[in-house]
């Protein structure tokens, strides 16, 4: 089957992000940019899917900036048959987004479209289960473990009580949780090779597709700074604290 | 302005963030209408029914909606969404799951995990684990929105007399199937709800180190959590995991133990009211957060502890 997987260009994950001054966003002007996590994990879900014989091409997407190239380049590196980027000068909402997967999905074809659980910028985790429900797909969200059996595909999700399994119909969308798979690193034969690989550079317009969203921005804040705590000297004047002074037992 | 909330339950009882989630309606202000989507769900309609706040309970009862799949339930609360203000739910894994999905069906965005109402149409949430805060506003005809259940002081369960009326829409997609599940077991306070949450980290060493953990957590009536290298290590099971890729909790005291305090695990854990931090590097960043902190061995400090409290 065909995989299709959706990979983002975020801030990296160690980067302590600093918010501007005139509360217009998050400074990135020269910040260490990276894959997001989730989908690094997406990527690795699908290269194995192939190194298993199950996939048979792998295409990463990305909506984002020309620099999400890179990302795209590194997704080659690390086993993706080919690469689209869909060029936008705007930080987009997830319904958008999930919008331009949808049309590039149309065009592919794919019978599995990976996506991660959330992007560590945003923090939306919306992208999957919109895509799915634009697709008419089904969705097996935050999954730690993915096969495919008799047609069908069966996903283990994470959620809030322990773990759950359900059998999908395909083709599905699967959004990745970190317990998924332990993401390789690229090798430097590997990053050579991906330069060669094709990667196709369209637009929304070219897709067709209104990218307008009805949420605006206002300002972004620091949060609340915490005041600055002390150290005790010993656990019995810990429980005094928290006795006396802090009443939390 | 009406408000549905989807109300979260699990056999038989309604959800504890399905009252915060009410609170956070309350606060936009309006008629508050809840919908239960389940199999079997008549005694959690009647629970939802006595919430206070809440004027009308519909309750839609198929077997196509046990379990909360997203492919029959999103069209279910898409078709109800319409004629509604605001569409809310807990951002539980249920919610996050469902609501992106009702939003794409009703094309309009989705806001996720609010932490505050500025007015009706604008919202307060998280971004970059927590680092930074923005208030963003909808003009959307429907209002999305998941709710992030420690943002919001939980309505009285207890109290409210609404209406129960019966939603007949069955809506089955036949795409996708219940398999199974395998769910942690746990007598202590559910970890988001508790008043005292103990958690630990990689110091723990290894899983059955945790007891020491489970028998402080006993004596303070508190719920055990974990950082990621302590679920990741296999220490302990994934659901306890808290940060911003795990559970958001805000206690009224929570104490990390053996847990460097990385930026993921305290998107998890910094509104919490009291933060005490055990640890022997006294370099760790969980020290810049925590209200007390004791730079110790935590194999001596913490069985100290549970003698003391």
């Amino acid at each position: 089957m065909k995989v299709l997987v959706a990979v983002k260009r975020v801030v990296d994950f160690n980067v302590k992000v600093r918010v501007k001054a005139d509360h217009s966003g998050v400074d990135l002007a020269n910040v260490k940019m990276a894959m997001n996590p989730f989908c690094e994990i997406a990527v690795e879900e699908a290269v194995r899917l192939k190194e298993q014989g199950i996939a048979s091409e792998v295409v990463v997407v990305s909506v984002g900036p020309a620099t999400a190239q890179e990302q795209l380049r590194t997704a080659l590196a690390l086993g993706a048959d080919r690469a689209v980027l869909v060029e936008t000068a705007d930080e987009l909402s997830a319904l958008a987004v999930a919008k331009l997967l949808k049309a590039v999905a149309e065009r592919e074809q794919p019978q599995l479209l990976i996506l991660g659980k959330q992007a560590i910028d945003s923090d939306n985790n919306q992208t999957g289960q919109m895509l799915a429900a634009l697709g008419g797909y089904a969705q097996g969200t935050f999954a730690s473990k993915v096969g495919v059996e008799g047609g069908q595909l069966l996903v283990t999700r994470e959620i809030d009580g322990g773990l759950q399994t359900v059998a999908l119909n395909l083709p599905a969308v699967v959004t990745t949780d970190l317990r998924l798979n332990e993401p390789r690193y690229a090798s430097l034969p590997n990053i050579m090779k991906a330069k060669k690989k094709p990667l196709e550079s369209t637009t929304a317009e070219a897709l067709g597709v209104s990218t307008a969203s009805s949420i605006t921005v206002l300002k972004v804040e620091a949060p609340a700074s915490r005041s600055a705590g002390i150290k005790v000297k010993s656990v019995a004047e810990l429980v005094e604290k928290l006795k006396n002074e802090a009443k939390v037992i | 302005m009406t408000i549905l909330v989807i109300a979260e339950h699990e056999n038989g009882a309604v959800a504890p963030a399905t009252l915060n989630t009410v609170a956070a309606a309350a606060k936009i202000g309006g008629d508050i209408h809840v919908l239960v989507a389940g199999q079997n769900v008549g005694g959690v309609a009647e629970a939802a029914a006595k919430i206070a706040g809440v004027a009308k309970v519909l309750v839609a009862d198929n077997a196509a909606y046990a379990h909360q799949l997203p492919e029959n339930v999103a069209p279910l609360v898409a078709e109800l969404g319409k004629g509604y203000s605001h569409v809310l739910a807990p951002a539980t894994s249920n919610g996050k799951n469902i609501l992106p999905r009702v939003a794409a069906l009703l094309d309009v965005d989705q806001i996720s995990e609010i932490i505050a109402v500025e007015s009706a149409d604008t919202f307060k949430r998280p971004i970059y684990a927590g680092n930074a805060i923005a208030t963003v506003q909808s003009n959307a005809a429907v209002k999305v929105i998941t709710v992030r259940a420690t943002g919001f002081d939980a309505v009285a369960a207890e109290g409210g007399l609404a209406a129960v009326e019966t939603v007949a829409a069955a809506h089955n997609a036949g795409t996708s199937a219940f398999v199974g599940e395998e769910l942690a077991k746990s007598d202590r306070p559910e970890l988001t709800a508790a008043k005292i949450v103990v958690s630990g980290g990689r110091g723990m060493q290894n899983g059955d180190n945790f007891k020491h953990l489970y028998a402080l957590a006993d004596k303070l009536g508190a719920a055990v959590g974990a950082s990621r290298a302590a679920v990741d290590a296999g220490f302990v099971p994934n659901d306890m995991q808290v940060g911003q890729t795990g559970k958001i909790v805000a206690p009224q005291l929570y104490i990390a133990v053996g847990i460097s305090g990385a930026i993921q695990h305290l998107a998890g854990m910094k509104d919490s009211k009291v933060i005490v931090a055990i640890n022997k590097d006294e370099e760790a960043p969980i020290f810049q957060v925590a209200d007390y902190g004791l730079v110790a061995d935590l194999f001596e400090a913490v069985p100290e502890l549970e003698k003391l409290v």
